[in-house]
């Protein structure tokens, strides 16, 4: 067991435990939109930076606890960076429920940046529900940097892919559209939560990821190009 | 044939010196820089020329690696005679060979200048270049050839290695580097004996050392000389640090770029195993290791150590938040060091000479030399090794000859993209770790490039920002996003649309960049975009407020006009204009037609009597 | 693909030479062919998805096939400082293709690199393996004029 001081509040936890884990045991919640329990932790979103005892921030989903260790995760520090990640996170994808709520939550009131609707935040999700839960490996990070994507190989459908949904299941912000007052806006600063309307008929649909809006429920403005997916609906018909 | 003990080595060593000493040689620089200056026709006419005249068999000819002064390249070196000959062309060997090696004719013309006195000098030792260096990494560059392990061994080569392995346990090994005050030269400077020591006492039956020499650094070519010009010093220096540490098998990481390096390497390899320096039962001892070369494939980020080890591993070259450490789970998740190419070359010397010499040199935190790429807009371009402390204006002015009049140095970028811009009021800083830091730059691996007042600052970080967000992995959104929006932020005040508020927003931005990346390259990221706001934040001021670029490079900012009394209407200029936006009579003053001028600069680059001035 | 078999050989077919074999499948047809991607994935055993994250993460790979000449315009620090911009631009304006792609004629592949390490002789243009150092846009045009008189054999024969 290891003994760590979260918030000033001592605890003791077994070797192994992420930070996010261990400031969850004790209720502290930290934003994280990468993160899943059932996959992997990637870090890549830094939503869940908190800060360490000698200034630095880490993400808390990877960083395994040590002894002495001493962590703030709402220090101002935190509280500021995490909100710049969210401006960020709108100027790319404004259309998000989840981000718009997590707008709300961190008081985020302006973009400052100029606004590409891509509909992704290459979080991962995706990726790594399709290697390590359905072991299909149909899609993956593609290119490097500002121009990364996620697609198939050469985008074209994949013989991998099984077509089981998971990756529209698991993505944090393609699942559910902000449906409120002012949805087309880049910050609507109401989170009307409506219950979304796909999913009960989302089985007859069998939408992933290329098809994701094409029945017209989730969205409501007409589709700028994704970044991520080809469509694939052109295989089901028989393309 | 297999060295087996150090006396056999010493035996060996001997031999090659007597065998060698006395005959003159002639040393052809073969690096990189030379090289595409026509070094290899330099060498070629030179191996012609020897046989016709009869020298062949008393006259050695040697192709070296790269001596450091590439602006005057190719360079020549005549021993014992110590002739310094620099801009050597192949119509040029012939006299070299009939006047300087037959009559012992030195040629004036081919002489390097003293720029203070204007004054042929004909030792390389006069030119304040080299007089001020002090060259310990480099030593024989320029002087052996790296493709024969026997010169290497003439001059003392793996001698280090055969004390080590007989008469130190791997405990000794570590204390005595750790007493050396070596740190990675790579650009952190973390304490090389600490790693090791961390390493060595890591859980696991196989460790591994890895070289990187992945060099992303644009501007810096350190790595690629030493390994071009002395890749036994790295393989050798791996083999001690595997000893200390227990590991048994190496790895060289070194840039696709850099094709002669991979190629001397492979070269070296082969003859380290021939001679048993690699391989089973090292000296005779129970230790046994071999080294790979693993060929980057071309991103900067791989020369972060957890992304390094995704690409050995064989895939993309995404970091991964440290801790662990590489040291206690590195490559297949095992105890791993990885050092610079420039810490390992150090190894071998200081188990040589000892750590007190080597604490000697340096100040009190950054001991030992550092080599330095000095490029950009200074009058000696080329690699210096110089010991920690010099400061940067004894680097500069005096071996890099400051600038040419009547341009005027602003500022120096130390450590690439990762760095900082140190401007001109700071030159008498000592380069060493800690120094720099505080100045917001940072060591970096050494690239240090040299700005005038034709450089904007502005450009700079823009430049900077723009690598960046290509080079970034892309797996973090500080670093993703945060670089792109840095660098659309940058364009804009470099065209004119900026406003106070964007200046404000790219700080911010900066900050939480600097702050929440994953891994180094975001993290230092900011660097040259603070830095640059720190120091010349009126240039920034300049180009929002008055939309006008002070060092006259924002293309949208600047027009290229004539000059009426410098113009002597020759009509050079008028044709190779792109767009044939220059109108005029012969002998009279041409004039640019400014809604056709695409600011290519070409009409510049053409015209002879400098009539074409930037506004 | 008999080749990529003979390549895959030299290395072993295991995830870690997955680059080194890329590299040399790259050398020999001058870019990655689809195919040739698809037959190293089952020989190793890797999803197809991860060789084609590689192979469109690092520089030196190309899925598409280049030209017969290979112009690399170093984008160093040194070289952009000494005009390297202006290079590149000359560039897209002599060949007319954006940097990073081929001429239509298949000619000429043009794109940048960062850094050689040759940094004093910028700006440094390499042309079909070949350094040219201290480039300037006159001299670029005279070396397309002197590449563009080079026809390829198979057009002069036909």
């Amino acid at each position: 067991m290891t003994r760590l001081y979260i918030n000033g509040i001592d605890v003791d936890l077994a070797e192994g435990t992420t930070l996010l884990e261990a400031a969850a045991h004790l209720g502290f919640e930290i934003p994280a939109l990468c993160f899943h329990p059932g996959l992997s932790p990637y870090g890549a979103c830094r939503l869940c930076v908190v800060e360490l005892g000698d200034g630095r921030l880490v993400s808390a989903c990877t960083y395994p606890v040590h002894e002495g260790l001493r962590v703030r995760t709402h220090s101002p520090r935190v509280q500021r960076a995490r909100r710049m990640l969210i401006e960020l996170l709108l100027s790319v994808c404004p259309s998000s429920k989840r981000i718009q709520d997590l707008a709300a939550e961190h008081q985020v009131e302006r973009v400052r940046f100029s606004v590409r609707d891509e509909r992704c935040i290459l979080c991962g999700l995706c990726v790594r529900m399709c290697a390590e839960q359905m072991m299909a490996h149909a899609i993956g990070f593609v290119n490097r940097g500002y121009r990364r994507r996620i697609t198939t190989p050469f985008d074209r459908p994949s013989e991998a892919c099984r077509r089981c949904g998971g990756c529209l299941y698991i993505c944090p912000v393609c699942e559910l559209r902000c449906q409120g007052p002012e949805a087309p806006g880049v910050v609507c600063g109401s989170c009307a939560t409506p219950a979304p309307t796909c999913p009960p008929i989302y089985e007859d649909l069998a939408c992933y990821m290329g098809a994701a809006g094409a029945c017209g429920t989730c969205v409501r403005e007409p589709r700028p190009p994704a970044r991520h997916m080809p469509d694939l609906t052109r295989r089901r018909e028989g393309v | 044939m297999k060295v087996r003990t150090l006396e056999q080595l010493g035996t060996l060593a001997e031999h090659l010196r007597t065998a060698r000493d006395h005959k003159p040689c002639v040393r052809v620089c073969g690096g990189t820089g030379c090289r595409a200056r026509g070094s290899e026709e330099v060498l070629a006419r030179f191996q012609a020329l020897l046989q016709e005249e009869g020298l062949a068999e008393t006259v050695e000819l040697k192709f070296t690696g790269c001596h450091g002064l590439c602006e005057r390249g190719p360079l020549v070196s005549l021993a014992p005679q110590e002739i310094f000959y620099q801009s050597v062309e192949a119509d040029d060997v012939r006299a070299i060979v009939t006047e300087t090696l037959r009559r012992g004719v030195v040629i004036e013309r081919l002489l390097a200048q003293d720029p203070a006195t204007g004054r042929r000098v004909r030792r390389e030792q006069e030119l304040p270049f080299y007089r001020r260096q002090y060259r310990v990494v480099l030593r024989f560059n320029g002087v052996i050839d790296p493709t024969d392990i026997r010169e290497y061994l003439a001059l003392g080569g793996y001698r280090a290695l055969g004390t080590v392995l007989t008469r130190m346990a791997p405990d000794e090994v570590i204390e005595l580097i750790e007493r050396s005050g070596l740190r990675g030269r790579g650009g952190a400077g973390f304490p090389t004996g600490k790693k090791w020591r961390l390493a060595r006492a890591a859980p696991g039956a196989h460790k591994y050392v890895i070289c990187n020499g992945d060099e992303g650094d644009p501007g810096a070519f350190m790595d690629r000389s030493v390994l071009e010009g002395n890749p036994h010093s790295v393989i050798e220096g791996m083999a001690i640090g595997a000893y200390a540490i227990g590991a048994t098998h190496g790895i060289i990481y070194v840039r696709e770029e850099y094709p002669l390096a991979i190629r001397t390497l492979e070269i070296a390899l082969a003859q380290a195993r021939e001679y048993g320096f690699l391989g089973e039962e090292i000296f005779g001892s129970a230790f046994s290791f071999d080294i790979e070369i693993v060929r980057g494939a071309g991103a900067f980020v791989a020369g972060e150590e957890t992304a390094l080890i995704a690409a050995v591993e064989g895939k993309v070259s995404e970091p991964r938040q440290r801790p662990p450490y590489p040291v206690h789970r590195g490559v297949w998740g095992h105890p791993t060091v990885i050092n610079n190419v420039e810490t390992w070359a150090n190894v071998p010397i200081i188990i040589e000479r000892g750590p007190e010499w080597f604490a000697n040199l340096g100040t009190a935190t950054s001991k030992g030399t550092k080599i330095f790429s000095l490029v950009g807009k200074v009058a000696n371009t080329g690699l210096v090794e110089i010991p920690m402390g010099m400061t940067l204006r004894e680097l500069i002015e005096e071996i890099g000859g400051g600038a040419p009049p009547p341009r005027e140095i602003k500022a120096v970028q130390i450590g690439g993209p990762s760095g900082g811009c140190v401007p001109k009021a700071l030159f008498d800083l000592p380069i060493d770790y800690e120094s720099l830091t505080e100045a917001g730059a940072m060591m970096g691996s050494g690239g240090l490039i040299v700005m005038d007042d034709r450089t904007c600052m502005v450009d700079v970080a823009r430049y900077f920002m723009d690598f960046l967000r290509d080079e970034s992995c892309g797996k973090c959104l500080p670093c993703r996003e945060g670089t792109h929006r840095m660098y659309e932020l940058l364009t804009a005040i470099c065209e004119g649309r900026a406003t106070e508020a964007d200046l404000e927003l790219l700080e911010e931005l900066a900050q939480v960049v600097k702050e929440t990346s994953l891994c180094g390259l975001g993290q230092t990221a900011p660097n040259p975009v603070l830095t640059t706001i720190r120091y010349f934040r009126h240039e920034y001021e300049a180009h929002i407020r008055e939309r006008r670029c002070p060092a006259g490079v924002c293309k949208a900012l600047i027009r290229y006009v004539i000059n009426p009394e410098r113009c002597t209407g020759c009509l050079a200029c008028l044709s190779p204009c792109p767009q044939g936006a220059i109108r005029g009579q012969l002998k009279q003053p041409h004039v640019i037609d400014q809604d056709r001028c695409i600011k290519c600069g070409i009409c510049q680059e053409v015209c002879q009597f400098g009539a074409v001035e930037v506004v | 693909m008999q080749e990529v078999e003979a390549i895959i050989e030299r290395y072993g077919a295991e995830r870690r030479h997955v680059i080194a074999i890329l590299q040399d499948i790259q050398a020999q047809f001058h870019y990655l062919p689809q195919e040739a991607l698809r037959e190293v994935a089952v020989r190793v055993g890797i999803p197809l998805i991860d060789l084609y994250s590689i192979a469109t993460f690092y520089n030196c790979f190309s899925l598409v096939p280049r030209g017969e000449h290979v112009i690399r315009v170093c984008l160093g620090t040194a070289c952009h400082l000494k005009g390297g911009t202006r290079l590149v631009e000359a560039l897209e304006r002599e060949l007319g293709v954006p940097e990073g792609t081929m001429t239509s004629d298949g000619q000429f592949t043009f794109e940048t690199v960062r850094c050689v390490g040759a940094c004093a002789l910028a700006p440094l243009v390499i042309i079909d393996g070949r350094y040219h150092p201290k480039m300037t846009q006159r001299k670029l045009t005279q070396v397309l004029a002197r590449l563009r008189r080079i026809r390829p054999v198979a057009e002069v024969i036909r």
